[in-house]
């Protein structure tokens, strides 16, 4: 029983523990290092992964086809008689006219997306004087439902509606600084015609034939933009698979100062180390033993902080909505909204993670216990 | 009786593995957001996330004309940090030391 391998393996840690706690101060300080490296880089991934899959669930619903009006490669307003040429097209069930705008309020220094709600929002019919608004918007404005917003308009004359509504939190990613009001109260507010749209949206009967619609349409409509559904959601990859490169090139300085000092550490082997090394020998140690023990010093502080950074990184990136991310996203806007992310982890990313923390730095270690192990403990010794 | 040095820090490793497996378990059970039929974005058609609100090219990359980064002049950098950070489209990467716009290339 007493030479069982799991007891001497215990022994083993038991010894190499020892040894660690003689350079305390050493190891902790690597310690720290490690786990905070492995914090930054996982909270990124964690809020990439989490932030990519949530843009892609929410906007599944996005408008299938969208078309713009560009006039000398700028948008225009889309007159009414688009709708008539493209609702022809067969294969299209409907077609939309969308009228939405963008509103800097000067009090709050914040820019707002005013909208109008289309025919399918039937839980969110407006009548003339009255508003929805955004949770980012209610949030500036310290507004209240029941309460009065007045927005003074480009046109000098002030809009005045009764607050009906709060959109919930739930959608503050897609709706925070939205204020939803009537087509009545939109079109007098920006001074617009009757006839004319932001754009139109279509929908289509079967997904199959969009790129025959978008060909129809840019054939009727040469002056037309058209991005279609999967256009945005690539854009929204494409975005945050790109945020998360640079960021993790931002920290890529700070990961190559930490392989310099780990490798500095782990495969340089300090006079007090040899001279353990050589009296472990001298009193009987084979070379096996030696670098299991180095190994295990190794597995333990690389495994330890590994464990601890990634733990922390989940807890702030899910439980406390990733805080110290947040200035980073948060741009100029002064509106940002206030979400919270459903934790979801890539299983693949968080193995890769593991295995470029673990693996280098216990593989690092070996090689120069095994030079020391292997030679002659008079040797080594002097 | 004093617990071994080994066998605590491998009682910790332990508890700390537990501890992940919950984490990975938290994040696979964690209910995806469902979109239903009363979703703003089905409802209002909405067609970008409202996480940049800086700049229309910020607020609604999707929806932003092509020529947005150059609005005020041909060779116009972004003003904001947030058009930093959003990469240039596929078909303006530079390719052989050359600027190509969808297929034309230019010196």
């Amino acid at each position: 029983m007493t030479h069982s391998p799991l007891r001497r393996q215990l022994n083993l840690i038991d010894f190499t523990l020892a040894a660690m706690r003689r350079r305390l101060g050493r190891n902790a300080i690597l310690f720290v290092v490690y786990v905070l490296v492995i914090f930054l880089l996982a909270s990124v991934m964690f809020f990439s992964h989490a932030i990519r899959r949530e843009a892609s669930v929410m906007l599944a619903d996005a408008p299938e086809i969208t078309i713009q009006h560009l006039v000398m490669g700028r948008h225009d307003l889309v007159p009414l008689s688009y709708l008539d040429k493209i609702g022809k097209i067969r294969g299209v069930r409907s077609a939309e006219g969308r009228l939405w705008g963008y509103y800097y309020d000067r009090g709050t220094k914040a820019n707002y997306t005013l909208m109008v709600p289309g025919k399918n929002a039937t839980n969110l019919k407006l009548e003339e004087g009255q508003t929805i608004l955004g949770e980012g918007v209610a949030r500036l404005r310290k507004a209240q439902k029941g309460r009065i917003l007045a927005l003074s308009s480009p046109t000098g004359k002030p809009l005045v509606m009764r607050i009906k509504d709060i959109l919930t939190s739930d959608s503050a990613l897609v709706t925070s600084d939205l204020v939803l009001v009537s087509e009545a109260d939109f079109r007098k507010f920006f001074n617009l015609p009757q006839d004319v749209y932001t754009d139109l949206v279509l929908s289509v009967r079967n997904q199959r034939e969009v790129a025959t619609i978008v060909g129809k349409v840019s054939y009727r409509l040469p002056d037309a933009r058209i991005v279609t559904r999967s256009d945005v959601l690539r854009t929204y990859e494409a975005i945050f698979s790109w945020r998360e490169g640079l960021l993790l090139a931002l920290l890529g300085t700070s990961i190559i100062a930490f392989t310099i000092f780990v490798f500095d550490k782990a495969s340089g082997l300090s006079g007090e180390e040899r001279r353990e090394i050589g009296i472990l020998k001298a009193i009987g140690w084979d070379t096996g033993d030696i670098l299991a023990m180095k190994v295990w010093e190794a597995a333990l502080l690389s495994g330890l902080s590994f464990l601890t950074g990634t733990l922390t990184a989940y807890a702030h990136v899910f439980l406390f909505d990733a805080g110290l991310l947040k200035p980073v996203l948060q741009g100029w806007g002064v509106l940002y909204p206030d979400f919270t992310l459903p934790p979801a982890i890539d299983g693949l990313q968080l193995a890769t993670l593991a295995f470029f923390t673990i693996v280098p730095f216990t593989a690092a270690t070996i090689v120069p216990i095994w030079r020391a192990a292997i030679t002659d403990p008079e040797q080594v010794m002097r | 009786m004093t617990l071994r040095p080994s066998l605590a820090i491998v009682s910790l490793l332990c508890v700390l593995t537990v501890l992940l497996g919950a984490a990975l378990l938290h994040a696979g059970l964690s209910p995806m957001r469902q979109q239903h039929a009363s979703s703003p974005v089905r409802q209002l058609g909405l067609s970008d996330l409202a996480l940049f609100t800086e700049a229309r090219y910020t607020r609604h990359p999707t929806m932003a004309d092509l020529h947005t980064p150059f609005q005020d002049h041909p060779v116009s950098i972004d003003h904001f940090p947030t058009g930093s950070l959003i990469g240039p489209p596929q078909h303006l990467r530079q390719l052989g030391g050359q600027m190509t716009i969808e297929g034309v290339s230019r010196p």
